[in-house]
């Protein structure tokens, strides 16, 4: 507040380096996103993805072995609510939800493949049967179907004894013989070859000795000795034997409703999620040491959540719960852990790993990109100047220029303006929306152009060129297009096919500067670069084990720098075809081990105009400048010093130490962009501001009984 | 669990000559890589991970190797004596023994022996013991003889105790054993009688010995097949006398009896040994694994072949001649620790993962409630236990108080009593202690006149005695009504069962004031408060009290009518304690003892009605003194905290409700905490309220802050 104004201020010493790392920093709070809320999680143990589906109907793919990123994902659907995922014959994803179709996802060219009408009315359950052939739903009007997974579809086999009420969960016995079904107040075991229900097992309505309405088998779990667990929204973790149809032991666990369980594979441990957001643990321990006799034991409670856990799994090294507080949380079993690396430590996954945010710097215009609607503003401005950690008084504050809502109930995939700031595009599933923008004044004037052409279905990414004269589109057939654009109309110049034999979708453009270049990159394959002005590939980097995180080519060098999920960064010359010096040098040396220990990955590279030698890029919790001409940390150095220099010496000191200039003020970050030489945008999303935008989460008394 | 891993061959081909297998196996200074010697003229260099021999030297035609070869780990030379005198010393690139470093001494070397960290010893055969360095630098000098005629050693080792050094040699004469200790800090040679009890007249065959803190304990494998252990003190009170210690049996009939050879025993680790020889007479030669601890066969490997009783255990393995083969036995032996058996803890030893450490392990659980013992030593009470009068006999203080207690006069044994207490503890200390009181209590109901309450009182100060250990001595002091042992009793012992615990109460609360008065009670726990007479300006405190409830302005009208009536009885009766200070100081006692609810309540309803009135008005005085202060605690030493007298009101209304209500004189107590209940409540839902409005504010402060949607800031990079 002292600082304001700065007149007494003695002026300012141009110290050797001063400036190097002095920004405005235009910082962000109105990008009022909200993620939605976790339904359901999947893991497949064969390829260590996660599929985690939310309230609008998302569904996302997260690799664990690649830092948990989340490497693809299925836009959302309004009348699509996602009640049932699972993995099935290997890799095969499918979803069933409140419409009453099962969908299969193409995980390749990333849409879906067919969604089918299982005529059961909403599905509340799905199992895939252990051998991964047959798919299990479990549907509203009290109907358990049983489908044929073909090698292209799926196909009706059976219906199994019709129940009274709703099957809400599903389990098989791990032999296929037998599957248990949870429904309202009692759990039925049905012989898988008959189809007949064998045993009814009723669960107690009672709750903490008041009657309640009804209870709700949330989850169910067969396990090879026939023992069945269920969760119920009675609070109670139940054993039965499924042979006599007897409950064996009773667990109660929580004062709400327990919504969801997940086994191990190796049956010796599994997982429950309650309403109140407690995760729980259970394993079956030797009820003496050396003993045979083994027993269900609830050892460790997690409270990472604060609302209702709607979705847990287990992988074989950790506790995966996911639920309306939006958060996915993986936390590790210490004890399976062998050394400590990322798999060590507990992980919080809040915000999507990919941008949310473009920017057009000219205008100094922000496009926030929400599930039904974008919204445009522009930033202000002020014209004092101060010291490090001042707050300038503004002259214009930001403005809301637009709010363009989408039509149809499909999500939006993604999103860009220009960085002129005439041109917005934006893609659903199913289609592709290109806008004209005219500023007079303080109007604008919006312009749809109409007649897009039916190659322009659907896009996974969009990218303008920097002289806004050309679009690049990624469509999810693995085709990249490059159109011109010209005033209120466009022109298709081209169209790179993928490599022969690949339908892997582009995920990630770059483009350089001076509109030669463009870099695409998918999930697994390498990043291909590709003449511009010669319409031909250029070359292709080579593949990395990791996925690649974000992309982009620098000015006059035209060095493509690439992020990995592993935290890695590499830059690649495009004119020679080959990584740079520095990036032979970084990798012989190694990153500093805290860098490698980040948690998010990073989604954005930018330059400074001015300094070649400069590397902007940020994650959820920090933005670096990378000055490569710097020499590089090792892990003895202190890579990151949150404490203010405490003199001149200090400070060129600290300037002059390594390459990487940190800063972790702006957190979460969401976006990171340099304006001009002197100005950074940093769009923040407080969690809190999340919170305060979720229901209320049970209300747990402090005081008194 | 202890294990043996699959074994294998070190040696492709024979060991060279001698039927009596290799002389010796000794590490080198790389890991995984020993030196073999064998009883001709050999030393073979082996990497055991590989199977493989880096390198082999051998004396010339005509010498013989007379004592294994080591490894000097401080210049990593190897040194060997051939033809008992000749001392050589050679590296890695040396290939002749001929021309390597040679020293001739003047007496004939027993042993060189030489560890990690030290600087190599060598043993002579006539007892003396020399510095490596100091040797070569004279090596002619004179050696002089510590060992008598005739004496033999038999087995020798060199460990390092707290960094010192120290040497360890058992000799033989005549069939008698002597331990000789040489301590290298403080340069003295300790030697011990060691003692074999009358009926095993059976020789001494293998020795191993490993330190247990301040005891080598030494283990020796007998003629008859059984393991027993020695106890000997690295610092000795009279190190000059030559002591005598006895040996204890440790392990029955590990090997048969009739073995005459090949058998061999080396200790693992503090709870295994390893022991090779047939388990049988007629069976075939084994090696295994016992746990000392449990008396357990943990693993045992056949070896058809025969060996030669030798075996040595360096690093995670076992070495033996298996026919004619050196062989190799990988040993794993994981601490079992209840976490681990729970799965809670799968790599205990993993360096990586600091954080997590806290697991039970009970090996070192144990003895953490015994007090000053150390831990090691406490494991092994049980075992011995079982064979005290073999293991005390040179002790006199315990034995000569045992005695004391059976026949001699109460002074007698209070004299006995303090000179027991005044030696160093032993391991066995609260064994005794318990033994003791025993004795004691046994004679007291032989002879009723017979009340020795002193000594009983001191045994209980030792603090190690518990219910369990003497479970006599409660019931006899309420037979006696002797409150203040009881009081004592309360305060030292963790494992009061309930039943007990109510009974004292029970006395507590009917012992008549006039015999208090007479009693010595500790009354630490009981501060002034109890001393406090009512006056007129404690009424008004009691005003301000409860919590910020003022009965005054009660709803319950009708409820304090009776309370108001007679306001000046009702601060009396509040304010006032409502027992003497002995009493109290004796309740308190009973506050702080453990309990179980389930097992406590039973027992209260036997406690006739004024009793338990009387009780709930003591802890109702003393919830009233609680909320005086803002800490909520009472003054003194040791006080009852606020949830003990909660817990207790609670209990004592659950246990009694029926019967309380129906007492006239009660009428008011319940009253006074009915009201104080309904305050509570108040509160509570006064709190949450509060808890609301806070959240309000918060959320209010939130949308402060988030009200700064956009700001442009000034940030600098260094």
């Amino acid at each position: 507040m002292w600082g304001r104004g700065g007149e007494r201020r003695a002026p300012r010493v141009a110290s050797p380096s001063a400036g190097m790392g002095e920004f405005k920093v235009h910082r962000v709070r109105f990008f009022n996103y909200v993620p939605s809320g976790i339904r359901c999680v999947a893991y497949n143990n064969q390829s260590n993805r996660l599929a985690v589906s939310r309230t609008d109907g998302t569904v996302e793919i997260y690799n664990l072995s690649a830092n948990y990123f989340q490497e693809k994902f299925f836009p959302g659907h309004e009348s699509r609510a996602t009640e049932a995922l699972c993995w099935a014959n290997g890799q095969r994803l499918f979803s069933a939800g409140l419409n009453g179709e099962i969908i299969e996802y193409d995980l390749q060219a990333l849409n879906i493949k067919y969604a089918m009408d299982a005529f059961g009315g909403p599905i509340w359950s799905m199992a895939a049967s252990p051998s991964g052939s047959q798919l299990l739903v479990g549907c509203e009007d009290g109907s358990v179907k049983l489908f044929q997974i073909t090698p292209d579809k799926i196909q009706f086999e059976r219906n199994f004894d019709r129940q009274k009420s709703r099957i809400l969960s599903l389990s098989w016995h791990p032999a296929g013989t037998h599957i248990a079904a949870g429904s309202i107040d009692y759990i039925s075991v049905f012989d898988v070859k008959s189809g007949s229900a064998i045993h009814k097992m009723l669960v107690d309505r009672q709750y903490m000795g008041v009657s309640k309405r009804k209870c709700i088998v949330w989850g169910v779990a067969f396990l090879s000795d026939g023992t069945v667990i269920s969760a119920d929204s009675a609070g109670k973790v139940q054993f039965w034997d499924s042979a006599t149809g007897t409950l064996v032991k009773n667990h109660l666990i929580a004062d709400a409703d327990v919504q969801s369980i997940a086994v191990s594979d190796q049956e010796d441990s599994f997982v429950v999620g309650t309403a109140e957001g407690t995760v729980f643990h259970f394993q079956l321990v030797s009820v003496t040491s050396n003993s045979s006799e083994k027993q269900w034991v609830r050892t460790k409670p997690f409270q990472h959540h604060t609302h209702d856990v709607r979705a847990v799994a287990h992988s074989p090294i950790a506790l995966i719960s996911g639920g309306t507080d939006t958060h996915l949380v993986i936390r590790p079993l210490m004890e399976k852990v062998e050394v400590k690396n990322y798999d060590a430590a507990l992980r919080k996954i809040t915000f999507p790993h990919r941008r949310l945010v473009s920017c057009a710097k000219k205008k100094q215009l922000l496009l926030f990109q929400f599930a039904h609607h974008l919204e445009l503003w522009r930033l202000g401005s002020t014209v004092a100047t101060g010291k490090n950690g001042d707050t300038l008084p503004l002259s214009k504050n930001a403005d809301h220029l637009l709010h363009l809502k989408t039509k149809g109930p499909e999500n939006i995939i993604c999103s860009c303006i220009s960085p002129c700031g005439s041109w917005i595009a934006y893609s659903t599933a199913s289609r592709f929306f290109l806008y004209r923008l005219n500023y007079e004044h303080d109007n604008i004037n919006l312009q749809r152009v109409s007649k897009m052409p039916a190659f322009l279905r659907s896009a996974l990414q969009i990218l303008f060129s920097e002289d806004s004269a050309k679009l690049f589109v990624a469509s999810n057939q693995g085709s990249l297009h490059v159109i011109r654009l010209l005033e209120g109309s466009f022109k298709h110049l081209h169209t790179f096919q993928p490599q022969s034999g690949t339908v892997e979708s582009m995920c990630l453009l770059a483009v350089s500067p001076d509109g030669n270049w463009l870099a695409a990159s998918g999930t697994s394959a390498g990043v291909h670069v590709y003449n511009v002005k010669q319409l031909k590939l250029h070359c292709t980097v080579p593949a990395y084990n990791f996925p690649v995180t974000a992309l982009a080519i620098a000015p006059n060098t035209n060095n493509l720098v690439i992020a990995h999920s592993d935290q890695q960064v590499f830059e690649y010359s495009i004119p020679d075809k080959q990584y740079t010096q520095w990036s032979r040098t970084i990798q012989k040396q190694g990153f500093h081990h805290l860098w490698l220990q980040r948690d998010t990955p990073i989604t954005h590279i930018s330059f400074h105009p001015k300094r070649p030698m400069h590397i902007l890029l940020h994650d959820a919790y920090m933005f670096c400048i990378i000055d490569k001409s710097l020499p590089l940390p090792n892990d003895k150095t202190l890579l990151y010093n949150p404490l203010p220099p405490t003199n001149e010496s200090d400070i060129i000191r600290r300037r002059t130490a390594h390459a990487f200039k940190i800063s972790k003020k702006y957190k979460p970050l969401l976006f990171m962009d340099l304006l001009d030489e002197r100005t950074l945008v940093a769009v923040e999303r407080p969690l809190d501001d999340i919170i305060a935008q979720l229901p209320p989460p049970i209300k747990k008394k402090k005081f008194g009984t | 669990m202890a294990a043996l891993e699959e074994g294998f061959t070190l040696t492709a081909v024979p060991l060279g000559s001698g039927p009596d297998g290799p002389l010796g196996v000794e590490q080198s200074d790389k890991t995984d890589q020993f030196l073999v010697t064998d009883s001709g003229r050999t030393v073979i260099l082996y990497k055991v991970s590989d199977q493989k021999p880096l390198g082999s030297w051998s004396v010339k035609q005509g010498q013989i190797i007379t004592c294994p070869a080591v490894c000097n780990f401080q210049t990593g030379e190897y040194i060997v004596v051939h033809d008992n005198k000749v001392l050589r010393i050679w590296n890695n690139e040396d290939v002749n023994l001929d021309k390597v470093f040679k020293a001739t001494l003047s007496a004939e070397v027993y042993r060189i022996h030489s560890i990690q960290g030290a600087e190599p010893l060598v043993l002579f055969k006539e007892g003396a013991i020399r510095g490596l360095e100091a040797l070569l630098a004279e090596p002619q000098q004179k050696i002089e003889t510590v060992t008598s005629d005739e004496e033999v050693i038999k087995w020798t080792k060199f460990f390092m105790v707290f960094r010192h050094p120290v040497l360890i040699f058992i000799t033989e004469k005549h069939g008698n054993y002597f331990a000789y200790v040489q301590k290298f800090n403080s340069r003295i040679l300790s030697k011990y009688t060691l003692l074999l009890r009358q009926e095993e007249k059976s020789a001494a065959q293998s020795f191993s010995a490993s330190v247990y803190r301040k005891f080598i304990s030494l283990m020796s494998l007998s003629s008859d097949g059984c393991v027993y252990e020695t106890l000997i003190p690295i610092h000795p009170s009279d190190p000059e006398k030559n002591q005598r210690v006895v040996r204890s049996l440790l392990l029955k009939s590990v090997v048969s009896g009739s073995a005459r050879s090949g058998v061999a025993l080396t200790i693992l680790d503090q709870d295994h040994v390893a022991v090779l020889g047939p388990p049988l007479s007629a069976s075939k030669e084994c090696l295994s694994i016992w746990n000392t601890k449990f008396q357990t066969l943990q693993a045992s490997k056949e070896l058809p072949q025969g060996t030669s009783g030798q075996l040595w255990y360096h690093g995670e393995n076992l070495f033996m001649l298996h026919g004619k083969f050196l062989t190799v036995i990988p040993y794993k032996c994981e601490v079992s620790s209840l976490a681990g058996a729970l799965g809670k803890l799968k790599h205990s030893q993993d360096p990586d993962i600091h954080a997590m450490t806290h697991f039970v392990n009970w090996e070192t659980s144990q003895g953490y409630g015994l007090g000053s013992q150390n831990s090691e030593q406490s494991k092994r009470i049980l075992r011995r236990r079982k064979i005290e009068a073999s293991v005390q006999p040179e002790v006199p203080p315990s034995t000569q108080l045992l005695a004391a207690v059976q026949k001699d006069s109460e002074k007698h044994i209070e004299v006995e009593l303090r000179k027991f207490l005044a030696v160093k503890r032993t391991p066995d200390f609260h064994t005794i202690i318990g033994d003791v009181v025993i004795g004691l209590l046994g004679r007291c109901k032989a002879e009723p006149s017979f009340y020795p309450r002193n000594c009983l009182m001191q045994l209980i100060q030792t603090r190690v005695l518990s219910y369990s250990l003497c479970p006599g001595l409660m019931e006899f002091a309420l037979e006696k009504t002797d409150v203040q042992i009881l009081q004592l009793c309360l305060q030292q012992f963790p494992d009061i069962p309930e039943s007990v615990t109510c009974a004292c109460l029970k006395i507590f609360l009917s012992i008549g004031d006039d015999s208090l008065q007479e009693t010595d009670i500790n009354m630490e726990s009981v501060s002034d408060y109890t001393a406090i007479i009512q006056d007129g300006e404690i009424e008004e405190q009691t005003e301000i009290l409860q919590n910020g409830f003022n009965p005054e302005e009660d709803n319950c009208e009708n409820c304090a009518q009776e309370l108001t009536e007679k306001p000046q009885a009702a601060a009396e009766e509040s304010t006032s304690c409502p027992v003497t200070g002995k009493r109290a100081a004796l309740l308190n006692a009973i506050l702080h003892s453990a309990y179980s609810e389930t097992f406590l309540l039973p027992h209260l309803k036997d406690i006739p009605a004024q009793h338990i009135t009387l009780f709930l008005q003591y802890l109702y005085f003393l919830y009233l003194k609680c909320s005086e202060n803002a800490t909520m605690t009472l003054p003194g030493i040791h006080p009852p905290t606020l949830n003990q007298i909660m817990d207790w009101i609670c209990l004592l209304l659950d246990a009694n409700f029926t019967v309380v209500v129906m007492l006239p004189e009660a009428k008011r107590l319940l009253l006074s905490l009915y009201k104080f209940v309904k305050s509570q409540i108040s509160i509570c839902s006064e709190l949450n309220k509060i808890e609301v409005s806070f959240r309000e504010l918060q959320k209010l402060n939130q949308e402060k802050t988030n009200r700064e949607l956009y700001s442009i800031e000034v940030l600098e990079l260094f």
